[in-house]
């Protein structure tokens, strides 16, 4: 296979994707409808990526146990985030709960 | 505070999306040393990291090509599995439609997951940013040296590392994206919209080419309006009522 011209293809499609409504700038209106739809973009996504790392770290089934430091972690983060509204706080507070419950606790 | 400048919103966009750069190192390292591993050339890896720019399409690549895959079945998945930065374009377009197209171009080639969740923090705190742009790209630059850095590092080096996978480095993605997350949840139709597509998303995971995640989005989206237009339509019923 001639790699390199996989690697245009896939660099193409992939710009394409990116750029295709960006360039179009003010010349795109979105009606309401779909305004309102994009509006959940971000909340849906975010959480999309996040739920399955967190509950199913190893790919595999569910760990909804206390020992699965990602998920004892992600909640941690929710409360903190959801209490204080502190962005670092609950990245930093996170990750020491993460770290300290994989190497700590479980050893 | 200290005045706004176009470099110190560089600066910061950079500086709020480092624990995501944390988190994207092992995955590069790894990336790498697969290539190295495999029927592939170094700069091939090298030339994948700085011109796609897309993690997850990258490695599916890299299983489509020891599966002897086609060209046509590469570019195609490529096209699905990248197909949810359209959304995020969408999303941020009222904030960079008044931009020049150069600039548009370029963090539109320059976006992912990582600055999108960092840009949708942002524009949240600050709805009127005059150098927004200047904080995307520091996002997304940041994003792109340190992947193609440690692309390299996994190119040459890779094999030499073994256990990276097991850190759970790529924790610090979770918890930067729920930290940006929590505070978007100020509504029923969000919080249900949120719950119901992380649910689907771990239902739906197996799902070939990330076809599961883009499902998810979109029932999640659909939960979401139509939580909205029933509450909408229960208020004016209930003025219609008193």
């Amino acid at each position: 296979m001639n790699y390199a011209l996989m690697i245009a293809g896939m660099a193409a499609v992939t710009i394409a994707i990116r750029a295709a409504i960006f360039v179009l700038g003010d010349r795109i209106m979105f009606p309401p409808l779909v305004r309102q739809a994009l509006d959940f973009v971000p909340v849906t996504v975010l959480t999309a990526i996040v739920v399955p790392m967190a509950v199913a770290p190893h790919g595999q089934g569910l760990e909804l146990t206390w020992r699965n430091p990602q998920l004892m972690a992600a909640i941690v983060a929710v409360a903190v985030c959801a209490l204080t509204r502190h962005q670092l706080l609950t990245i930093v507070t996170a990750m020491l709960v993460f770290f300290g419950w994989q190497f700590g606790v479980l050893g | 505070m200290a005045e706004q400048t176009s470099l110190s919103s560089l600066a910061a966009g950079a500086r709020d999306t480092l624990p995501m750069m944390v988190g994207a190192v092992p995955l590069a390292i790894i990336f790498g040393a697969l290539v190295a591993a495999g029927p592939m050339a170094l700069w091939h890896g090298q030339l994948m990291s700085a011109a796609v720019f897309a993690g997850s399409s990258q490695f599916i690549a890299l299983g489509l090509v020891a599966g002897h895959a086609g060209l046509l079945v590469i570019w195609l998945t490529t096209f699905i599995v990248n197909l949810r930065h359209m959304l995020y374009a969408a999303n941020l377009l009222p904030k960079v439609a008044h931009l020049p197209a150069r600039w548009r171009w370029l963090l539109a080639v320059l976006l992912t997951d990582e600055t999108f969740a960092v840009m949708t923090g942002f524009y949240h705190r600050h709805p009127q940013a005059p150098l927004g742009h200047w904080y995307f790209l520091g996002s997304a630059l940041g994003m792109y040296v340190n992947w193609n850095l440690w692309t390299l590092v996994g190119l040459l080096f890779g094999a030499t590392v073994p256990g990276l996978d097991k850190l759970g480095l790529d924790f610090a993605m979770v918890a930067t994206f729920i930290a940006i997350v929590v505070p978007l949840l100020v509504s029923l139709p969000r919080l249900a919209a949120a719950l119901a597509a992380g649910g689907l998303a771990y239902l739906w995971r197996d799902l070939p080419y990330n076809l599961g995640l883009l499902a998810a989005v979109l029932a999640g989206v659909v939960v979401g309006m139509a939580l909205s237009r029933y509450r909408a339509r229960g208020g004016a019923a209930q003025e219609d009522a008193a």
